[in-house]
């Protein structure tokens, strides 16, 4: 019976490993999901957002850690690291929408998409310019405790990601559907053309979509850089391809297909490591998608759409 | 205003026979005179290799030299010669006009090439970034004809790229080298450029076959497939050549023969061109355009839209594939690392830089962001923000590129010029 036990911990271990990329994932790919179901493009630069969005929470953490470190709880910081991130880095994302993609929104799609790349890579270097080449380590904002739970472990840090993910996405999810921003935005997904006929501005669902990603992004930032504290300029670029795999993977404008999407990849990446070696994740992990899209191609919670897109 | 239009007006009868001769006589200048005496007395360390870019930007004392060099070599040369000589040009334009079309537009390019080679061949660094700029000209004409002509949005042509260069390597490797790995070689090295040709085709094909894997699922349906089925394709290939070993894995693979000296990368090149074009032209290209812009109206138009679509995406594939075959015999060394995002991001910009629906726009692309990422250089990291901002601006002012929706005319452009003519059409 002990060999079946341990292996059974192995997994629920793993499990909790998988729940906790994931989240990271999934979190990310719903900013992403947004932008493309609501203005229908691919926001290149939404990785490098995140990237931007972990060194501006990289700055205040460092910040009120020097100042009020010992006079308040660490849970007030981090709370208020987290606000703030999500402030200053949504307007970041407004940023992005009114100088990169509002003059380009008669424009066909592709080319909004290679500003996007290119304001990605902007991004990029003037971060390697300003900070130089040397890695930063993200400040730890909790002290670390060690659970152990029926053999397996975990960490608060661990636990905080994966709870402070759900709650978000359901923050989200409540914000799509109770308010009327919400139903602006979804109204904007589903036609494109009818909605600013109906006196919605664009000029104010676009930016909001956009800001609501990057500060999600950010967050996302923050707790990624609890558990993987090396920042670097580039740690958005594959981070940015995946949500855009995985807001795909979920169905066009579908936030419960992105954070479905975003918890697969994360799942599949940890048990094809445990299982193959790890350099196999990419291959094994790509082919899955592959395999999923020639039988569902529309992802997971796609609509059926008659017309072409708009390229 | 005035003055640029006087300018135009005033070299508007020189052919492109007489700027041919107007650039050979700057390069013969160069060549002869170019060190010895005007980057001498310029006070120049050594001939300015991009037109001087690169010394203006690593010294700026060398600024009024390299500019003074600039015009001494190449413009007032140009200039001058392409104008006086418009008396023997323009009637030799005319009697090649009464040649066939095609057997004008070879004499045309050998004169290109002969001026070309001369120019590189006064440094080694010349020579390679126009062999990479060559290589590049493939591959965004082919991935215009997926991107542009076809309208959808492929991230797949560092995978395809990948595939040539890694099975046209292989090739050379086990048929003309003795190497480590595969042992020694089965043909005589000396058959290896005249079956190079058939290694870069069989490269290209493997691309081809690749392509497959993308167009067979994303084409059953419409929309933004493409784009992530592509973009997966491109990991799988990048991982799958991680992972393999007996070809080097993530160390890459080195020991090429070089087989691709710059004629041949320029007789590529130019069959590429000259293929793409007669394809978007061709039937098959008119109904690709149709299929782009309504495909339903395709559909009832008796347009085959799916196999229209493969055949198109398997064509873009080949020539990305050629391209790296060429691309890795000019490097003699491969890493699947040069086959990643950073080689999508690039790809991407050039053509969409130079435009859509257009292969002259696809030319204009690869040439300027390829000068424009080689003559930055001294600005090291500065580089990476000015070329992005560059394209952000084409992006804005002209959202399908620089120059969309316009193919070649080789009549009109190597026609002889009177000035009769011109009073016609302004």
């Amino acid at each position: 019976m002990e060999p079946l036990i341990e292996s059974f911990n192995y997994i629920l271990q793993n499990i909790i490993n998988a729940l906790q990329r994931g989240s990271f994932y999934a979190v990310i790919s719903i900013g992403y999901s947004m932008v493309y179901g609501v203005l229908m493009l691919f926001n290149f630069a939404h990785g490098d957002i995140f990237m931007v969005g972990t060194y501006i929470g990289f700055g205040i953490a460092t910040l009120l850690l020097a100042t009020f470190s010992g006079l308040v709880p660490p849970p007030v910081i981090f709370l208020a690291t987290v606000v703030i991130t999500m402030f200053l880095a949504s307007w970041i994302g407004v940023f992005v929408e009114v100088a990169g993609y509002r003059p380009l929104r008669q424009a066909p799609r592709a080319s909004a998409a290679i500003t996007g790349l290119m304001i990605g890579i902007i991004f990029e270097t003037t971060i390697l310019i300003m900070l130089g080449a040397k890695r930063l380590s993200f400040p730890p904002l909790m002290e670390t405790v060690n659970y152990h739970i029926g053999g397996i472990y975990i960490t608060n840090v661990k636990a905080m990601i994966i709870i402070i993910s759900l709650l978000l996405m359901l923050a989200l999810h409540a914000f799509i559907q109770k308010t009327k921003w919400g139903m602006a935005m979804r109204a904007m997904s589903y036609d494109f053309l009818a909605v600013p006929l109906m006196g919605v501005s664009i000029n104010i669902i676009a930016p909001l979509t956009f800001a609501v990603g990057a500060g999600l992004a950010a967050v996302a930032g923050i707790l990624y850089g609890q558990a993987y504290p090396i920042l670097d300029p580039y740690m958005g670029v594959l981070l940015g391809w995946k949500a855009f795999v995985a807001a795909i993977l979920g169905g066009r404008g579908s936030i419960k297909g992105a954070a479905l999407a975003g918890y697969l990849l994360g799942f599949i990446e940890i048990f094809v490591a445990t299982v193959f070696p790890s350099t196999l994740r990419d291959f094994i992990a790509y082919s899955i998608i592959l395999v999923i899209l020639t039988f569902r191609p529309r992802g997971f919670f796609g609509m059926e759409h008659s017309t072409k897109l708009r390229l | 205003m005035g003055i640029l239009q006087k300018f135009k007006q005033m070299f508007s009868t020189v052919p492109m026979l007489g700027w041919f001769l107007g650039i050979l006589a700057a390069v013969l200048i160069e060549y002869f005179w170019g060190y010895d005496y005007i980057s001498y007395y310029l006070g120049l360390p050594k001939i300015p290799v991009l037109f001087g870019a690169l010394i203006m930007l690593k010294e700026p004392v060398m600024i009024p030299g390299a500019l003074a060099y600039d015009l001494i070599v190449y413009v007032i040369p140009v200039l001058a010669v392409a104008k006086l000589s418009c008396f023997i040009t323009n009637p030799g334009a005319a009697l090649l006009e009464k040649l066939p079309l095609w057997l004008s537009a070879v004499i045309h390019l050998v004169c290109f090439y002969a001026i070309l080679h001369l120019w590189a061949g006064i440094n080694d660094y010349r020579v390679l970034v126009v062999k990479l700029t060559l290589v590049s000209i493939i591959l965004t004409v082919s991935i215009n004809v997926i991107n542009g002509y076809q309208g959808e949005f492929s991230c797949s042509h560092p995978g395809f790229m990948a595939l040539g260069a890694y099975v046209s390597s292989i090739l050379t490797l086990v048929l003309f080298t003795n190497d480590k790995i595969f042992g020694t070689a089965l043909l005589p090295p000396a058959l290896g450029p005249y079956l190079f040709p058939l290694v870069l085709v069989v490269g290209g094909a493997a691309a081809a076959i690749g392509s497959l894997a993308v167009a067979i699922p994303s084409f059953r349906t419409r929309g933004d497939y493409l784009a992530i089925i592509s973009l997966a394709f491109m990991f799988i290939v990048k991982s799958a050549v991680e992972n393999l070993n007996i070809i080097g894995g993530a160390r890459g693979m080195g020991g090429q023969p070089d087989l691709a000296p710059l004629p041949v990368i320029f007789f590529w090149t130019m069959l590429c061109i000259w293929v793409i074009h007669n394809f978007v032209t061709s039937i098959l290209g008119k109904a690709l355009n149709t299929v782009r812009d309504d495909e339903a109206a395709a559909e009832s138009m008796t347009v085959k839209t799916r196999k229209t679509k493969m055949t198109a995406f398997m064509f873009g594939a080949f020539w990305a594939g050629v391209a790296g075959g060429l691309f890795a015999h000019v490097l003699t060394y491969i890493n699947p690392g040069m086959f990643s995002i950073n080689r999508l991001a690039e790809i991407l910009a050039m053509v969409y830089f130079g435009g859509l629906n257009s292969i002259v726009g696809s030319i204009v692309g690869a040439v300027s962001i390829n000068v424009l990422g080689e003559a930055l250089r001294p600005l090291e990291l500065f580089k990476w923000i000015i070329i992005p901002l560059i394209l952000i601006f084409v992006m804005i002012f002209r959202p399908y590129g620089l120059i969309s929706f316009t193919e070649i005319n080789a009549k009109k452009l190597l026609e002889a010029k009177h000035k009769r003519q011109q009073g016609v059409s302004p």
